[in-house]
C-alpha cells in the first residue's frame, strides 16, 4: 500500500541558506502524525513544499503513490491534500457559513455555475451546516467570520479543509495563539476527525502533541534528527538536547 | 449581496431604477439625449462593478472595450455597409471578448499598481491607434455618418430620442438581469471570495487566474456593447470613448453611487452625468470643481458611496422604529 504522502530526499535551499536538506518522510494512510521542531526547523518550509505553494529545490513528493512534485496547489487539492493555516486565513468579512460553502462548491465543481443561485443550491448548504454541526459551530454559521473569537476561527479553518474531503489533512499550527481551554476544544474535535483521513499536524503545544500523535517526526535545521512514536521521542536524549530541553527548563 | 447566506429572490425596491426610468421618458421628453446616455453607462458601471467590486480587479482600463465596442459597431455602420443594430452590437461584444480575453490572459497574472498600470497602458494604446487610424476610424475628427437601421425593421431612431432611451433601457434591463444572475450565482459567490482571499481559494482548489479571466472576458463583453449602444445612440463615435479619462470618469461614477453593490453602478451614473449636464450649463468653466468637491465628500464621510449612506439611513431608521414599537 503507497503511502498517503511520501516525499523522497526533498531539498530546498534560499541561495545558501538551506532550509531542507534530503528528507525522506512517509505518512501512512489514516495516520495521527506530528511534525515538531524547534523554531527555524523548517517545519512551515517542509508543508509549504507539501501544498505547493513553494518549489523544491530538488526530490520528489508522492500523494497516495502518484507523483505530485510539479503540480500546482488546486491540482494537490483535487488529489485530496488538506491543510489549514498556521496564521488564519479565512474569508472574514463572509458569513461562516459562506466560509465552509466555498469550497464545497470548488470540490464538487459547482463554482463555475453561473445561472443559478447560490442560495438555492441546498445540497451545499445542507452539507455546510453539517460539517459546522459536527465542529460545534452551527450556531455561528451567519456571523461574519471576523467577528468570531479567535478559538472558533480556527475551527473554522479546519471546517473549511475539512470540506474538502481530503485523504491528507495537514494541520499548520492548529492551536496557535489559542488559549488553553480553548485548544483543548480544538483538541477534542481533532481526536473526533474520521479515522481514515491521515492528519499531519505541525504544532508547539506539546501537550497537544503528545495527546494526538501517534507517531512523530523530529525535524531540525532542515533534516530529520528521529522518528517515533511519542514515548520513544520524548525519551530520546538528542531531542531532549536540542529540543525539548527548552521547554523542561522553562 | 452575493453568496450562499442571501435571499436572491427580487424584492421590490429593484424595480425602481427601471420604474424611474420609464417615469422620465413620459415626464422629461426634452432630456431622453441624457437619458439614453445614463443608461449606457449605467451598463457600462455595471460591467465595472463585475470585475472591481465583486472580482476586485482594479482597473483604469476599462474604456478600452467601451471604445472598442463604440469603434466597431461605428465602422460596421459607417464603413462596412453593416446597419442593423443587433449585429453591430454582437459584434461589438464579441471585438470586446476577445479583447477582454487576450489581454486579461496577460495582465491577469500581476496584481495591484502593476496591473493598474497595465490596464491603463491598454486603453493609451487603443487611444493612439484610433487616433493614428484616421481612414478607419476618423481620427481626431470622430467617426460620422454612422448608419443604424431602425431596430427590428420597426423603430427609427428618432430626433427625439425617444427610440434610443427605450432601446437603451431595454438593453440595460438584459444586461442587468444577466449581471445579477452572476453575482447571486456559485461563480459570484466564488469572485467575493477571491476578493476577500486570494490565497485561501487558490488552497480550496479554484483556479483563480482563469476565474479572472473569465469574468474579466464577461465585464469586456459588456463593456462592448455598452459602447456600440453610445455609438448607435450618437450616430458619431469620437475619440473621448477610449483612454485614461473615460475610464477615470466611470471610476468616479462607480464609487459615487457605491462599489460591489450591484445599485451603485445605477445610482452614480445618474448622479455624475446629472450633475455634469447642470454644472456645465450654469459653471461652464468650473463644473469639473462640483464633481470634484462631491467625490472628495462621498469617499471621506461614506466609502459606501451613495447607496452607502442610504444603507445607513435605513438602519438607524429602522433601529429607532423598532425602538418605539417595543416603548409601547
Amino acid at each position: 500500500m503507497p503511502a498517503a504522502l511520501q516525499t523522497e530526499k526533498l531539498c530546498k535551499s534560499f541561495g545558501a541558506l538551506t532550509v531542507a536538506q534530503n528528507i525522506d518522510f512517509r505518512l501512512e494512510p489514516g495516520a495521527r502524525h506530528a511534525l515538531i521542531g524547534p523554531n527555524g526547523a523548517g517545519k512551515t518550509t517542509f508543508v509549504n513544499m507539501l501544498t505547493g505553494a513553494l518549489a523544491p529545490s530538488a526530490g520528489r513528493i508522492l500523494l497516495n503513490g502518484e507523483e505530485v512534485t510539479k503540480k500546482n496547489q488546486a491540482a494537490r487539492v483535487k488529489l485530496g491534500l488538506g491543510r489549514t493555516f498556521q496564521i488564519t486565513s479565512l474569508f472574514p468579512r463572509l458569513p461562516v457559513l459562506d466560509n465552509v460553502a466555498l469550497a464545497i462548491a470548488e470540490r464538487d465543481g459547482l463554482a463555475i455555475r453561473m445561472w443559478r443561485s447560490a442560495s438555492s443550491h441546498k445540497e451545499i448548504l445542507e452539507e455546510s451546516r453539517s460539517i459546522l454541526d459536527a465542529l460545534g459551530l452551527a450556531d455561528d454559521a451567519a456571523l461574519a467570520a471576523q467577528d468570531l473569537p479567535y478559538g472558533k476561527q480556527r475551527l473554522v479553518e479546519i471546517a473549511i479543509a475539512l470540506s474538502l474531503k481530503p485523504r491528507v489533512l495537514l494541520l499548520d499550527e492548529p492551536a496557535a495563539g489559542v488559549p488553553t481551554d480553548e485548544s483543548k476544544k480544538i483538541l477534542a474535535n481533532l481526536e473526533r476527525l474520521p479515522a481514515d483521513i491521515a492528519i499531519l499536524i505541525i504544532e508547539h503545544d506539546m501537550d497537544l502533541v503528545f495527546r494526538f500523535a501517534r507517531t512523530i517526526t523530529v525535524l531540525v535545521q532542515g533534516e530529520v534528527l528521529v522518528e517515533g512514536p511519542p514515548e520513544a521521542i520524548a525519551a530520546d536524549r538528542r531531542v531532549r538536547d536540542v529540543y525539548l530541553g527548552e521547554g523542561a527548563h522553562a | 449581496m452575493s453568496g450562499y447566506s442571501v435571499d436572491s429572490r427580487l424584492r421590490w425596491t429593484e424595480a425602481i431604477p427601471f420604474a424611474v426610468a420609464l417615469a422620465a421618458f413620459f415626464l422629461l421628453p426634452e432630456y431622453l439625449a441624457l437619458g439614453a446616455r445614463i443608461l449606457i453607462f449605467i451598463l457600462f458601471a455595471l460591467s465595472l462593478d463585475l470585475i472591481l467590486g465583486y472580482a476586485g480587479i482594479v482597473t483604469l482600463g476599462h474604456s478600452a472595450f467601451f471604445g472598442l465596442g463604440a469603434y466597431t459597431a461605428g465602422i460596421l455602420g459607417a464603413k462596412a455597409g453593416i446597419a442593423d443594430p443587433f449585429v453591430q452590437l454582437f459584434f461589438a461584444g464579441a471585438a470586446g471578448a476577445v479583447l477582454g480575453l487576450a489581454t486579461g490572459a496577460i495582465i491577469l497574472r500581476t496584481r495591484a499598481l502593476t496591473l493598474l498600470m497595465l490596464t491603463l497602458a491598454i486603453t493609451a494604446i487603443l487611444l493612439e491607434v484610433a487616433n493614428k487610424m484616421s481612414s478607419l476610424t476618423g481620427g481626431a475628427d470622430g467617426l460620422s455618418g454612422v448608419q443604424v437601421n431602425p431596430i427590428l425593421g420597426l423603430f427609427r431612431f428618432d430626433l427625439f430620442g425617444r427610440t434610443a432611451f427605450l432601446y437603451c433601457l431595454a438593453a440595460l434591463l438584459i444586461g442587468w438581469w444577466a449581471v445579477r444572475r452572476i453575482i447571486y450565482s456559485p461563480f459570484g459567490a466564488m469572485l467575493t471570495g477571491i476578493r476577500e482571499n486570494r490565497a485561501r481559494m487558490h488552497a480550496v482548489g479554484a483556479p483563480v487566474y482563469w476565474r479572472l479571466v473569465l469574468i474579466y472576458t464577461i465585464s469586456a463583453t459588456m463593456a462592448g456593447m455598452a459602447g456600440a449602444l453610445l455609438t448607435q445612440v450618437n450616430q458619431f463615435v469620437g475619440l473621448n470613448v477610449l483612454g485614461l479619462e473615460p475610464s477615470g470618469d466611470l471610476l468616479v461614477m462607480l464609487i459615487l453611487g457605491g462599489v460591489g453593490r450591484m445599485y451603485g453602478a445605477f445610482v452614480g451614473p445618474v448622479v455624475y452625468l446629472v450633475a455634469q449636464d447642470y454644472l456645465a450649463k450654469q459653471y461652464p468653466e468650473y463644473w469639473y470643481f462640483g464633481i470634484g468637491a462631491l467625490l472628495i465628500t462621498v469617499v471621506l464621510f461614506a466609502p459606501g458611496g451613495i447607496l452607502g449612506i442610504i444603507d445607513k439611513c435605513l438602519q438607524l431608521f429602522k433601529q429607532k422604529s423598532s425602538v418605539n414599537r417595543s416603548a409601547r
